[in-house]
């Protein structure tokens, strides 16, 4: 665990992973890279295998085929205790018998660090966590969040090449959770360690990572930043897991200057920008947010549909908005409100409204994911 | 200062009307049954113990001590050493044979983990002579494991300590079991992932946790071992008796009441010894939380 291996500009390569669990393929032929010292989240509903994913790394689990590479060299096989890479457990896992200190100072009990170097070390990564003056409790005598803090620092001491983070925050309350989540930015950025996270927590992914996995049924649906995955979600999975989503299906009806039309059944004509093939049936995203309501009610227009009101809600500085297109698909629009909105505050559930939308705010989606190299 | 005690008997009073207080007296039945069927016997052994014998089964009550002088010959002290290190190997063999299938039980069975627990316990459902006259078949200086595997131990302390582990290992395995099904296993994952061997993953983490288990279970085996006499008369054929088979001996053919008295009080001050050590031991680990 010493051995740094190769200079690899990847810390941890994923090539073709599959791992089943009897009939269940929890892991289907995945491939991705985490760059160094990035905060790359797996982001999925359970079951989708990111969990599994993340124990592979860790080494409680082994693939049934592929290759699993950490700082360039082949790790499938290697025992959890020769791996150079920290896990944060769901449920902390500290150990209750030992205190504090001794449980932060325990990996480096393991390696054989000296006793008086391991305790000057355990106290600075408590530090760096903000608990101090706790040294010698138990952890059964601290709260969630600062058993959270002793279970990041008892990880981050041995100063893995990759750190693990199996849904840290999933047992803290809501505002902790925020809390945390600023914390932990502030730690990675201070540490520069590459942190792996798994969560079934969008804004939380959002917030905090530098590229997000998407996963469901075992594979990667999609790989990016945050705003790529949020603003470009290539498939309809994603761009139903990331946020709200409204869709519209119909076929490619006009291919032109980088633009294409896809008309609904209910005769919407949806024009975006992008490449599309021509009579192919396809789905589109439009987020609530990008869709407006006016007053106009001219018919024949691209990017707008008539609808009937079904519910309005105030959301404080937004009204959402529910209404049913002529073909019966449902969308919700999301509008700012700016004081006194007299346009807003007068529709009722049963009006007749006209929606609205830019070219650039339709998204085309996949069905499946398709491969995709960064 | 008013608020406080506002508060504390505000709050003893929630606490009566959640929980109802049973008026102490209704226990009387359970101390009546355990005054005369438990500290009667106890006390009439302690007076037995100080009586002075005066003819064959023929006693005078008083305050005589010279019985237990007789306890500390020589002889004796040899049958209570030998005694003691027996339970002691006895209970360390238990724990040897007996925490690998605790630990078996409770890690990698599921569906099959109470029929586990419902065999371990049935050789309990038969007597303990009975057992132990079947244990001598197999022991047997003619049988299988004599003749044809060369090990051959009866009426050696070897197959003293064969029928010991093998009547108390239920006791042992129970506690364990319990404590092995309340760890989280997720500890012992936490401890490899930051470098522990597997050795010492267990050494540091799984044993130490589950060591109040361990330490139960020795003590609920160590006890009735030091008490046995079914067993050494048995496997031993009288080659090695144990301190019971001298208090049998005392009470059934010597008819010397007063000395199988003064053994049985010395033995019960000397396992009590171990008890104290036992609690000790065990609200320690309470006050340091385990």
């Amino acid at each position: 665990m010493s051995s740094r291996g190769t200079d690899s500009a990847y810390d941890v390569e994923f090539r073709t992973v599959t791992k089943r669990f009897g009939n269940l393929t929890a892991v289907n032929a995945v491939s991705f890279q985490v760059r160094q010292g990035e905060f790359l989240s797996l982001l999925g509903p359970s079951g989708c295998g990111k969990t599994t994913s993340l124990r592979m790394i860790a080494g409680f689990e082994q693939p049934d085929e592929g290759e699993i590479v950490i700082g360039g060299v082949d790790a499938v096989g290697t025992p959890p205790y020769r791996r150079d890479v920290n896990t944060v457990f769901q449920q902390y896992a500290l150990f209750p018998h030992l205190t504090v200190l001794d449980n932060v100072a325990y990996g480096m009990k393991q390696k054989g660090v000296g006793r008086s170097d391991r305790y000057q070390r355990a106290r600075e990564a408590l530090e760096l966590v903000r608990l101090t003056g706790r040294e010698k409790h138990k952890p059964s005598m601290l709260s969630g969040g600062q058993q959270q803090r002793v279970a990041l620092a008892r990880a981050l001491v041995n100063r893995p090449r990759v750190l693990l983070l199996d849904e840290p925050l999933g047992a803290l309350d809501l505002k902790l959770r925020k809390e945390m989540q600023i914390e932990l930015t502030r730690i990675q950025g201070e540490v520069g360690i590459t942190f792996i996270y798994v969560t079934h927590d969008q804004g939380e992914a959002l917030s905090m990572s530098d590229r997000i996995a998407v996963m469901s049924d075992g594979v990667i649906e999609q790989l990016g930043t945050p705003a790529e995955i949020y603003d470009r979600p290539r498939t309809a999975f994603v761009a139903d897991f990331i946020g709200e989503m409204n869709f519209l299906e119909g076929t490619v009806s006009r291919t032109e200057d980088g633009e294409y039309d896809v008309t609904t059944a209910g005769g919407v004509v949806v024009r975006a920008r992008g490449e599309a093939t021509r009579g192919q049936a396809v789905k589109v995203g439009i987020r609530p947010a990008r869709m407006r309501i006016t007053g106009a009610t001219d018919d024949g227009v691209v990017n707008a549909a008539r609808a009937a009101v079904d519910t309005k809600m105030y959301l404080g500085d937004e009204v959402q908005v529910v209404a049913t297109l002529g073909d019966g698909t449902q969308v919700v629009i999301r509008e700012q409100r700016a004081g006194a909105d007299a346009p807003h505050d007068a529709i009722r559930p049963g009006d007749p409204i006209t929606i609205q939308w830019d070219r650039n705010a339709p998204v085309l989606l996949a069905e499946t994911p398709t491969e995709q190299q960064e | 200062m008013a608020r406080t005690e506002e508060v504390l008997e505000s709050a003893g009073r929630r606490r009566r009307s959640f929980s109802p207080r049973y008026p102490g007296w209704l226990t009387t039945p359970s101390l009546l049954y355990y005054a005369i069927f438990f500290l009667g016997p106890l006390a009439i052994l302690v007076a037995f113990s100080l009586a002075t014998q005066t003819g064959f089964d023929a006693i005078s009550y008083g305050f005589d001590t010279s019985q237990y002088h007789l306890v500390t010959d020589s002889l004796y002290v040899k049958i209570f050493e030998r005694t003691l290190l027996m339970a002691g190997g006895g209970s360390l063999l238990t724990i040897l044979v007996g925490y690998p299938i605790a630990y078996w039980m409770a890690r990698y069975l599921s569906t099959y983990k109470l029929l586990a627990l419902l065999l371990i316990l049935v050789p309990f459902w038969t007597s303990f002579l009975i057992r132990t006259y079947a244990l001598k078949i197999i022991l047997d200086p003619h049988g299988y494991l004599a003749e044809d595997l060369g090990i051959d131990i009866m009426y050696t302390k070897w197959a003293v300590a064969v029928g010991l582990v093998y009547n108390y290992l239920p006791l042992f395995i129970i506690p364990v079991f319990a404590s092995l099904e309340r760890m989280d296993w997720s500890l012992v994952e936490a401890a490899t992932d930051l470098g522990a061997k597997p050795y010492n993953a267990f050494r540091q983490i799984t044993l130490r946790l589950t060591l109040p288990g361990v330490v139960t279970g020795a003590l609920l085996v160590f006890i009735p071992m030091s008490g046995e006499y079914i067993i050494p008369n048995i496997l031993s054929g009288g080659n090695y008796e144990f301190v019971g088979n001298v208090i049998g001996d005392q009470f059934a053919s010597a008819q010397n009441q007063p000395f199988g008295s003064a053994l049985s009080i010395s033995l019960m001050i000397a396992l009590s010894g171990f008890v104290a050590l036992y609690i000790l031991f065990a609200t320690k680990e309470e006050r340091f939380g385990a």
